[in-house]
């Protein structure tokens, strides 16, 4: 949401994962939901995460800050380096104290992680007692310093309302005032507008964006709308079937895609036709959809899991799993005949 | 068959009574719609779009007769459907039907896709004799480009966009002239989206279908639309051809709506016009235009006055003080028609 930090190593990732690997287990046993998935985000930069339901980005997230539920899923590999620290490694005690204070969550469905029984307030207030120790005087002052924050109307009054007298787009502006109520250096928001009308996504967004600014906060954002990812992120993951199947600035990566996912998913939404006047252009042209459907991870193609949705599939895709790695300047694609540069 | 508007829509309202109290007695109504009245052409796509609780899915049904509308007219096909008893209203149900969000909602779980896709012709008396109708159904699970061992399966087995493949087919099964699609796509992942709405603007091309698409995807509505109407708390705000409304919005609410889209372009600048606030509950609705509270260019009059629909020419209408002025000149004008002022007419075919 910043200018994108374009140097690597000038300044030390703020969060770091490195081949993070869980498995999910199923009736008929455990299969690979994320599968060596490997991102950096740096100080006050923003990560896009991308991918359809079941690629796995979600659980990524989740398991990122240890949230991921166990059973069914278990990380199996890899490492999450966030200032410094593995925190595959910590203590849950540990990983307690950091979550909710130096990195912090948000989830699409606010009414599942708000408590119903507890006021708003209260619900603020507690993170900023346990994480900052303050008096409940001053975290309730805290709370309703957030709540005008994140644009909450009459926040004095708000800050006594229950979860179920709120909008959806308010109860989203609570759970981002929770999250940032101790200041984190990372937040991870996955699908924080899907469940929200298009004015109030906008409005949601534009909050993020400001609040980042001017908390030099970094944030990742698990997200299915590639217009959300163009207008919020410096850097985008792409992931298929548990895998990061495209890296890249974001800029490079809607103009010259080098997996053929990425192209395939960009070229089948229409695109807003407003400045050329083609409204429905349906009677010209058909949408250039991706063939087929996302596998189930159950029963994965072998080698490359996109192969047999892909028009540039060769032989080897079908024996060999393709690793990511670097295409061209600054982006790195998992696939053995990448997209040409237009 | 006539050879008017395939469906033509008067000042229809629905609202819900709400009750409270002990003796639950009706306490208010919800206007989930409140007043609406358009045409919809034979062979067009009409795109229904708003923001969740404006009624446009409540619209849609009313349109069918699947909720009851409390007034107003509704004609297809020149039949009015309004005050008909069920059982008159039988013949006309196979011509219009509904394509629902959540395809594995709507599809009976202990069916296969042979039982769920030959209950349409069951229940209407058709295809009686068997051999005709497995070619019926077959021809159904071809056109809809799924395998026909798919007839012998049940809905649990298939993908989302397998499924609304499923819901589509039992949909256009009896050959209907119209079709509702209520957020057909909105279900699926991008990948599937696609091939679901190729899939639709195919039908209508090779069945002459017409069709009124209710989606929130402003992107989806502008790429299938022939005409587009924008719903705020129960009205129509503003209806025009598809592209003359993306590209020349006139009613602040759909200049904030088209604003609010993200664009996946991260090249492009973009200042985006942020409406405040959310729109209000349709209990309690504010006075004079609903949008007012919101809206950036607000009048002393918005507040107390209800603005009409003011023609704009080319089939372009919206309820905007602002544009009453342009209206006008248009109405003032020899070229366009007399009740141009009424309703929001579709322009002629040419």
């Amino acid at each position: 949401m910043t200018a994108a930090v374009q140097r690597p190593d000038a300044e030390r990732p703020l969060l770091d994962v490195r081949g993070l690997t869980a498995e999910l287990s199923l009736e008929e046993g455990p299969v690979r939901a994320v599968d060596g998935v490997s991102f950096s985000v740096p100080p006050g930069g923003t990560l896009g995460v991308v991918g359809e339901s079941g690629c796995g980005k979600s659980l990524t997230a989740l398991s990122v800050l240890g949230l991921a539920p166990n059973p069914p899923v278990r990380v199996v590999g890899g490492e999450v380096l966030f200032q410094g620290r593995d925190l595959l490694k910590l203590p849950e005690a540990e990983l307690r104290r950091l979550r909710g204070h130096h990195a912090a969550m948000v989830f699409q469905e606010p009414m599942t992680s708000l408590n119903p029984v507890f006021t708003v307030g209260e619900q603020i207030a507690e993170g900023v007692r346990l994480h900052l120790g303050a008096s409940r005087a001053k975290a309730r002052e805290r709370a309703v310093e957030m709540l005008r924050q994140v644009g909450i109307p009459a926040p004095e009054e708000r800050v006594d309302a229950y979860p179920h007298q709120l909008s959806g787009g308010m109860r989203q502006r609570v759970m981002i005032a929770m999250a940032l109520a101790c200041d984190p250096a990372l937040l991870i928001a996955d699908e924080p507008t899907t469940a929200l009308d298009v004015t109030i996504q906008a409005q949601i967004l534009d909050l993020l964006k400001r609040l980042q600014a001017e908390r030099g906060m970094a944030v990742m954002l698990i997200t299915h709308d590639l217009g959300v990812v163009a207008e919020s992120c410096d850097t985008v993951v792409v992931m298929y079937a548990g895998r990061v199947v495209e890296r890249a600035p974001v800029r490079e990566l809607f103009s010259r895609p080098a997996h053929p996912y990425t192209a395939g998913l960009l070229r089948s939404i229409p695109s807003l036709q407003v400045a050329t006047g083609e409204g429905g252009a349906a009677s010209q042209r058909r949408l250039r959809a991706i063939p087929g459907m996302v596998p189930s991870l159950r029963r994965l193609p072998s080698g490359c899991a996109f192969r047999d949705r892909c028009d540039r599939a060769l032989e080897i895709c079908a024996r060999v799993v393709p690793p990511l790695e670097p295409k061209r300047d600054g982006q790195l694609a998992a696939c053995h005949n990448p997209v040409p540069v237009p | 068959m006539s050879s008017g508007p395939l469906l033509q829509v008067r000042d229809l309202k629905v609202h819900f009574p709400v009750r409270g109290g002990l003796l639950g007695r009706v306490r208010g109504a919800v206007k989930a719609v409140d007043g609406v009245g358009f045409d919809v052409v034979r062979g067009e796509t009409l795109g229904l779009v708003g923001e969740s609780g404006c009624g446009k899915s409540t619209l849609g049904r009313a349109l069918l007769r699947l909720v009851e509308p409390t007034a107003g007219s509704i004609r297809f096909d020149g039949q009015e459907l309004t005050g008909q008893s069920q059982r008159r209203l039988r013949p006309l149900r196979r011509r219009m039907q509904l394509v629902f969000q959540d395809p594995y909602a709507s599809l009976n779980p202990r069916m296969t896709v042979r039982e769920i896709l030959g209950e349409p012709f069951a229940i209407h008396g058709l295809a009686r004799e068997r051999g005709e109708r497995e070619r019926e159904v077959s021809a159904l699970v071809d056109a809809m480009g799924l395998p026909r061992e798919a007839l012998e399966r049940y809905p649990h087995e298939f993908s989302g966009g397998q499924r609304q493949r499923i819901g589509i087919a039992r949909a256009i099964a009896l050959r209907p002239d119209l079709v509702v699609a209520d957020e057909p796509i909105s279900a699926l992942d991008v990948s599937i989206q696609a091939q679901i709405v190729n899939l639709l603007v195919d039908l209508q091309r090779e069945r002459g279908l017409t069709y009124v698409f209710i989606a929130h995807d402003l992107k989806i509505v502008e790429y299938v639309s022939t005409r587009v109407a924008v719903m705020y708390l129960g009205r129509i705000v503003e209806l025009a051809p598809a592209a003359e409304l993306y590209r020349r919005p006139r009613h602040p609410y759909t200049q904030a709506l088209l604003s609010s889209v993200p664009v996946p372009d991260p090249g492009r600048a973009r200042t985006r016009l942020l409406v405040p606030g959310e729109p209000p509950s349709p209990l309690n609705p504010p006075s004079g235009c609903a949008f007012h509270p919101r809206c950036p260019h607000v009048m002393e009059r918005c507040r107390r006055e209800s603005p009409p629909l003011y023609p704009l020419g080319g089939g372009h209408t919206a309820a905007c003080f602002l544009v009453e002025g342009d209206s006008r000149e248009v109405t003032a004008a020899p070229a366009s028609g007399g009740d141009a002022g009424v309703l929001a007419q579709p322009p002629s075919p040419g």
